[in-house]
């Protein structure tokens, strides 16, 4: 009996193993970092992976990212709106002209009523299709609008609170969803998360919750250009790192998102492809400006930021990052010109403390709050110890309070003053700097101080504040672009932040994935790409 | 016997109350936001406490606890914060994953168990026992997931014969027991099975020897009878309690493994909590473990009545 049961399983066995999975040609599939399916429905969840993954593929949004450059800074675009303008004598009224002629995936017509639609389904709680899911994750994007409505079939009034040049990089994050289709699966967000229909370049085809997402191209989609070559598009949720490894290496996956570093030399070796590219996050220590904090003075800022050796701390990180030289990574259109240079300089450092009073008979003591681990935090742990090193042969001795990161969210929404911060100076933070208002106004800004906002320091300028202004009431791009950097220059010269470094998003590919272009972006297009045999 | 399963009925409950009142309160003092599931990480603050109103958790515990008990006795586990689908739907899902990895475990480590233990029993003490015995326990010590991912790294990563992760190829969407869903179960399977074998296996070793030394046994030789009408007489007399064991085993495998699971990304209960725990999804981690606390309920509620069924001298008041 029992030798029956061996050979049985051991015939099982081989035939498993002969026979391999034979896949179809031209299908990508993609091991996510999320443990789930970001949500199917518009206004995806799981951060700038979910929207990558499940919002610009399925759905657009009336301006879409240039995702085509993977060698400068990606911008705004014409998505389902072909232009958009301010109306020049009431500077709070946009016009967005539509395009004409396209279909949601279940065949209606995209018109101005489907945006409008689109909108209340985040802002009015008392419309049918209100969704409480897709509303915590579009509203914070777009907190300059006030109102909205359709002007004739394909034209849109959107109504600003006070006049916002910024407007457009808020329209950007909202994705149009089928409000046909969600008449048709009985008016709930729950079907229509099943059977979802946009307008993007991508059909969801197969949904099975937590474990995988098939789309295919979508042939009728407006941009020929963007038309996927692929056949078929599959996500695979793999949240555990090595789990993400071995499906790669195994062939279950062809693509996975944010290798560990120490599994890049194995994965190269093996023939693997490392993609990286700098894009709009960075990792910094934001400060407290709270009376009492040693940040408040210039010089203890100027020195600490002197004290770091990047290039050190990127050997340490097998070369996936890019030294901070200021907020936003160098090269950036934002960038300016700055005169602080973020150099290594012991000596100038421990001058700079010296002049704020510190010396080694009286080094400055404070407290860091940090996590453990997180989404964009890289490695936190590793990478604050050599910050609290290098700051240490400089003078400055740091102490560190580490929580999770769940909970260094909550602290950080609450502000430096709540008793959560639990008395400390600084917190590491890694920040999404896609726009001006995630990258610049929403740190800064004195009337965005917690709860009202995430102004976690409590930092105050008028003349700062003046500069947010400007870029809200300038409508040249041009001319709001120079503001950027002015911007920018106050950020690094004033050195309100301790600037360490950027992330370069790596990703890990097979050798037989083509035609990829890394934006420098958060979000990506896999239109362009294809599998060789 | 009816009137002594309806009282233990009667006992159950009060226990299946506390039991529901203790999943509650586990998730809710433990640190971290279950609104961190649903918020994009730079909301504000303002947004936060918006929210928390709109999902009722602003509301005293004691209060939240009876609603939800409420909802719960009427089947409702309530809706996944992080995905917006019903708990009971998920936890249904996760519970036959679940069940076709242990089943299938348990199947493996009772094959080998009983095969590991045989060898060792017969042959006591010689160098075939002591590779037996060293085999299981190994299979009791060894850290699974830590054999987990040893194997991933030589049968998938290495060899690429088998995959890694997940549960077919389609995800467990219409499982069925086909070569293709069969590839993807034998390293999870294999990986659980060793705590059953070793378990099995030792309790074997144990029994054969005890019978191989019984009188019948020898009286069965004294007659003449041949080794192989002995090894059927051994197998007749050990099968009961290797059955048994075989079956608690089965039972604890059932309450899924969170780190098996994990490391093959198997769509069961312990991923499933693993990924509640991870996103703070209270509903589902509430829903999960009252769903698997009611199952050992009501399995140790199935063996006091089987057992006093079978022996009416060990009936507990």
């Amino acid at each position: 009996m029992k030798t029956t049961r061996l050979t049985a399983a051991l015939a099982v066995l081989a035939f498993a193993l002969a026979g391999s999975a034979a896949h179809a040609q031209g299908t990508l599939r993609i091991g996510m970092t999320a443990s789930d399916i970001p949500l199917t429905t518009g206004q995806a969840d799981n951060g700038g992976e979910g929207m990558r993954f499940m919002g610009y593929t399925v759905y657009d949004g009336l301006i879409n990212w240039d995702l085509s450059s993977a060698t400068k800074p990606s911008d705004l675009v014409p998505g389902l709106a072909v232009s958009w303008s301010v109306d020049e004598a009431d500077k709070t009224k946009w016009i967005f002209k539509l395009r004409e002629g396209v279909k949601f995936h279940d065949g209606s017509d995209f018109t101005a009523e489907s945006a409008v639609w689109n909108l209340e389904k985040l802002l009015n709680d008392k419309s049918p299709q209100y969704d409480p899911r897709q509303s915590a994750q579009g509203r914070t994007r777009i907190p300059a609008v006030a109102s909205f409505k359709a002007i004739d079939k394909y034209t849109l009034e959107i109504t600003t609170k006070v006049p916002d040049a910024t407007l457009p990089y808020q329209i950007a994050w909202i994705m149009m969803s089928s409000p046909t289709q969600f008449e048709k699966v009985g008016k709930t967000w729950e079907a229509f998360a099943k059977t979802p229909s946009g307008t993007g370049p991508w059909k969801l085809t197969l949904f099975i919750p937590r474990e995988r997402a098939e789309m295919v191209p979508n042939a009728d989609y407006w941009d020929k250009a963007r038309v996927p070559k692929l056949d078929k598009l599959v996500l695979v949720p793999l949240p555990e790192a090595n789990a993400r490894v071995a499906a790669l290496r195994s062939g279950q996956v062809d693509w996975i998102e944010a290798p560990p570093p120490d599994a890049v030399p194995s994965l190269t070796q093996a023939g693997f492809k490392i993609v990286t590219n700098a894009y709009p996050h960075n990792w910094t220590w934001h400060l407290s400006r709270v009376e009492g904090s040693p940040w408040n003075d210039i010089r203890v800022r100027k020195a600490a930021n002197l004290a770091i050796d990047r290039e050190d701390m990127k050997e340490l990180l097998s070369g996936l990052m890019i030294p901070a030289e200021g907020f936003f990574p160098p090269g950036h259109q934002w960038f300016g010109h700055p005169t602080f240079k973020l150099k290594h300089d012991v000596e100038e450092a421990k001058k700079l403390l010296a002049e704020a009073g510190y010396g080694p008979g009286k080094p400055l003591k404070t407290k860091i709050l940090i996590s453990a681990s997180g989404s964009g935090q890289m490695q936190p742990l590793p990478m604050n110890e050599f910050v609290q090193q290098n700051l240490a042969e400089v003078g400055i001795q740091v102490e560190f309070e580490v929580v999770d990161w769940n909970t260094l969210i909550n602290i950080w929404r609450a502000g430096a003053k709540h008793d959560s911060a639990r008395g400390a100076t600084g917190m590491n933070y890694t920040y999404f700097i896609q726009d001006p208002f995630t990258g610049f106004i929403r740190h800064l800004q004195c009337n965005l101080a917690p709860p009202a906002g995430t102004n976690w320091g409590y930092y105050c300028d008028p003349e700062m504040d003046k500069l947010f202004d400007q870029v809200r009431n300038t409508f040249d791009k041009e001319k709001q672009t120079a503001i950027l950097q002015k911007i920018h220059e106050k950020y690094v010269d004033d050195a309100l932040f301790l600037m360490v470094t950027h992330d370069v998003n790596p990703r890990a590919m097979s050798a037989k994935v083509k035609g990829f272009v890394q934006a420098q972006n958060w979000f990506q297009d896999f239109s362009p790409i294809t599998m060789s045999k | 016997m009816l009137i002594y399963i309806l009282k233990r009925l009667v006992y159950v409950t009060p226990v299946a109350i506390g039991v529901s009142i203790v999943c509650f309160l586990l998730v809710h003092i433990t640190p971290g936001d279950p609104l961190s599931a649903i918020l994009p990480s730079d909301a504000t603050l303002e947004l936060q406490e918006q929210m928390r109103a709109a999902y009722g958790f602003d509301k005293p515990l004691p209060v939240q606890y009876a609603l939800w008990f409420w909802k719960v006795i009427h089947g409702d586990l309530g809706t996944s914060l992080a995905t917006g689908r019903p708990v009971a739907s998920e936890v249904g899902r996760a519970v036959s994953n679940t069940f076709i990895l242990s089943t299938t475990a348990t199947l493996i480590g009772f094959t080998f168990g009983t095969f590991f233990g045989f060898v060792a029993g017969y042959f006591r003490d010689s160098w075939l026992d002591k590779l037996a015995s060293g085999i299981s326990v190994l299979g009791v010590s060894v850290p699974h997931y830590w054999l987990g991912m040893v194997l991933v790294i030589i049968f998938s990563a290495q060899l690429g014969w088998l995959p890694p992760t997940g549960a077919g190829p389609d995800g467990s969407g219409g499982w069925r027991p086909d070569l293709e869903h069969l590839r993807y179960i034998i390293l999870p399977a294999i990986t659980m099975s060793v705590i059953p074998m070793g378990v099995i296996s030792r309790t074997v070793r144990a029994l054969v020897g005890d019978i191989l030394n019984q009188e019948f046994v020898q009286a069965l030789r004294a007659k003449g009878l041949g080794e192989y009408g002995v090894f059927k007489h051994v197998v007749t007399n050990a099968a009961p309690t290797a059955l048994a064991i075989m079956g608690l085993q089965l039972g604890y495998l059932l309450g899924g493994s969170i780190l098996i699971e994990t490391v093959f990304s198997w769509p069961g209960t312990g991923f499933l909590l693993n990924a509640a725990i991870f996103q703070r999804d209270l509903p589902l981690l509430q829903g999960t473990i009252l769903v698997l606390a009611m199952f050992f309920v009501a399995l140790n509620l199935i063996v006091d009545v089987v057992q006093t069924a079978l022996d009416p001298r060990i009936q507990r008041g």
